[in-house]
């Protein structure tokens, strides 16, 4: 087979959510004003973090299981073509049927034919990151296909017309006030009396979905995990949404990222450790189902599977951003970031937030069109700490800072950084530069006397103090006591 | 070129792009994370184990000996309650008037059963997993799941320490169900509660030799 050269298949613009409308910062600001959003993530960020470290402390292979997660996923991608050639294999022979999708569109588009083939106007859905990524419930209702979400988190969303806020939790933004009001107004069986205790909402969530899960034709699924020698699919989940969408319809449509693979039976028992820990922070998640294909008189009789790439072939090719195709969307790392817990995930625009969205994102986008996220961060490494497949998350953004300057460069506009790191070279190149540079400092005295540092700066330099503040420059700069001291002391 | 073809062509050029067309390296998996546990399958510490995370999932919890199990399971079910179990029980643990799934009832219908009975696989006393493989005993998948209370026997000797061990006890090629206690949510505001779309009662009787 001949070497397929050229530029890397990136996820196509205009479909989707791996975009954003704003650029981080500008997001950002808007978010860290929403004192209410604030109070809900920080709340919410803090429980989830407590859990987390109890029931992570208590595994005392936990470092052992880290280095083994990772080295699987490693091992994965080194052979990812033959893994899914097998798993392709297995799924058929056991009765279920693979698709290859380019792309989003071309995914939208095999799940709409499968579901009109069905004889369906209608889908119960479990929770699916890459249905998410690829905007599946857009494409089906064009097609005139409702598609109904049944985890609790993401039936808050689509009621409150509202966007994913967070890998596992994607109404993480909302309270429970919030979540009773949006409940009263969209679901037109509710009673009245529903009071904000969560015990209540979520019989609310039973009752309204309950007749859907017993007569939906078609489920559609995204996959925790696939076993590339055994055909065999997994999702992880709690409750009991993902059991009735897998279990009771006669069709089943399984959307899965190419990288979701692993290539042993054997392997699952790292990642059936690690991920339930770090993501909800219980010691195992109330309910995993694993099937192969399709099981006579047991079932789903009609099996799809949708392999999908999107930009995933395109991060593949990073020598060092590939890591960032090892997540196994736990969102531990979203948990602990103080930019995530501050901003919350809308800011960053991408169905993938926080950390690893920040790292995911970009790479599935092409730069360009997430150019602002690697620069969300301030590097502190606690994602990195956390992550079960040891992702080094500070690592990846830094070398995607770099890529974007390389490529700004390379597309002759000269980047902010370009010019300002130009003019300090021609100040520190001579001595008297540099002296009458100091002297302007002065000038930075005035400006911060007030605070003891400096807010706001006019334009080009206002691009600094736009997210940050300036210490007052001293009264003395280091030369100048050198000179007053002789060097003495 | 079909999808497919293009899409591997992908991987391929960009595994060659990344090692800069050198052979991918393939370290050895390191497996030094505990498989086995320190307690052989039905000591009566995993069966303690087992029982305190149960009971910390909300899960009801009885242990009896297995000449005991009918007479815990009759007491475990309301009198008038609408049971249904799968074919392959023991003898004598279905109470009187239990229907036995033939496979045809469809979910409307099995949503009108209170509860269900069944055995199982195996379970893990670590994390408090009881494993479903539709094998005699247990049943498809639903009738497992639309009833409202779901009892569940486990045998001593079902009961090993680790995940690992679990794994490796069961037929991937079985569809499989892993149950940690009752369904639950902890989407609003991360506060766990017990009870959601799959059986919201997990009550196990654990037969003790």
């Amino acid at each position: 087979m001949t070497t397929f050269l050229g530029m890397p298949s990136y996820a196509p613009r205009g479909v989707g959510a791996l975009r954003g409308f704003d650029l981080f910062p500008a997001a950002a600001r808007e978010a860290l004003g929403n004192a209410q959003l604030r109070r809900n993530l920080g709340h919410a960020t803090a429980t989830i973090r407590a859990k987390r470290a109890a029931v992570v402390g208590e595994v005392a292979d936990w470092e052992e299981l880290r280095l083994a997660g990772e080295a699987i996923k490693a091992v994965t991608m080194a052979r990812l073509d033959e893994h899914l050639v097998r798993l392709e294999r297995e799924v058929t022979e056991r009765g279920g049927t693979v698709h290859w999708a380019r792309d989003a569109n071309e995914a939208n588009r095999i799940v709409t034919d499968l579901v009109r083939a069905a004889g369906a106007d209608e889908v119960v859905k479990v929770k699916s990151m890459a249905t998410q990524e690829i905007g599946l419930n857009e494409a089906l209702a064009e097609a005139g296909i409702a598609a109904w979400e049944t985890d609790l988190a993401e039936l808050i969303v689509q009621l409150g017309h509202d966007r994913p806020s967070h890998i596992l939790v994607p109404a993480i933004h909302r309270n429970r006030s919030e979540i009773r009001e949006i409940f009263l107004r969209e679901m037109s069986d509710v009673d009245p009396g529903l009071t904000d205790e969560p015990r209540q909402l979520a019989m609310a969530a039973r009752a309204h979905l309950r007749r859907k899960f017993l007569t939906a034709k078609v489920a559609v699924s995204g996959a925790n995990f696939a076993v590339a020698e055994t055909g065999t699919l997994a999702v992880v989940e709690s409750e009991g949404n993902g059991r009735m969408c897998l279990t009771l319809p006669q069709t089943l449509i399984t959307v899965m990222g190419i990288e979701k693979l692993v290539p042993t039976w054997r392997d699952l028992e790292v990642f059936l450790q690690l991920l339930p820990r770090s993501s909800t922070g219980e010691r195992m998640n109330p309910y995993t189902s694993l099937w192969t294909g399709v099981t006579p008189g047991d079932g789903p009789q009609t099996f799809h599977l949708v392999l999908l790439d999107n930009g995933r072939t395109a991060v593949l090719s990073d020598e060092v951003g590939r890591a960032a195709l090892h997540c196994i969307r736990c969102s531990a790392c979203l948990n602990v970031c103080p930019v995530y817990e501050r901003t919350g995930g809308h800011a960053y625009g991408s169905v993938y937030p926080g950390p690893i969205g920040a790292i995911l994102s970009p790479q599935l986008t092409g730069i360009e069109d997430n150019a602002s996220l690697p620069y969300a961060s301030s590097l502190c490494g606690a994602c990195y700490d956390v992550c079960p497949v040891r992702i080094d998350i500070p690592t990846i953004l830094v070398h995607l800072r770099g890529r974007h300057v390389e490529e700004r460069s390379r597309r002759r506009l000269p980047s902010p950084e370009a010019v300002t790191m130009a003019a300090a070279g021609w100040t520190m190149a001579r001595p008297a530069r540099f002296r009458g540079a100091e002297r302007l400092l002065r000038v930075g005295r005035v400006l911060g006397r007030r605070r003891g540092r400096i807010g706001a700066l006019p334009p080009p330099l206002s691009a600094w103090t736009a997210s940050r503040d300036l210490p007052r420059p001293p009264s003395e700069t280091f030369r100048q006591w050198w000179r007053r001291t002789r060097g003495t002391s | 070129m079909t999808s497919r073809e293009i899409v591997l062509a992908r991987i391929r050029s960009a595994n060659a792009a990344a090692t800069h067309g050198a052979p991918p390296s393939e370290p050895e998996v390191p497996r030094a994370y505990r498989v086995r546990g320190e307690h052989s399958p039905g000591t009566s510490e995993l069966l303690d184990l087992l029982t305190g995370r149960l009971v910390d999932y909300r899960a009801g919890v009885h242990r009896c000996p297995t000449a005991a199990v009918p007479e815990v399971i009759a007491g475990v079910l309301p009198r008038t309650a609408r049971l249904i179990v799968p074919s392959g029980l023991p003898d004598g643990w279905a109470p009187a008037g239990a229907v036995t799934d033939d496979g045809s009832l469809d979910p409307t219908a099995l949503d009108a059963f209170d509860a269900v009975l069944t055995g199982c696989a195996a379970a893990v006393a670590e994390t408090g997993t009881i494993a479903l493989d539709g094998s005699a005993g247990q049943g498809r998948r639903a009738i497992s799941l639309v009833p409202d209370r779901h009892v569940c026997v486990v045998r001593a000797d079902q009961v090993v320490q680790t995940v690992p061990e679990l794994l490796a006890r069961l037929d991937p090629r079985r569809p499989l169900t892993l149950v940690s206690g009752p369904s639950a949510t902890s989407d609003i505001e991360l506060q766990r509660v017990e009870g959601v779309h799959g059986p919201r009662t997990l009550t196990v009787i654990i037969a003790t030799g």
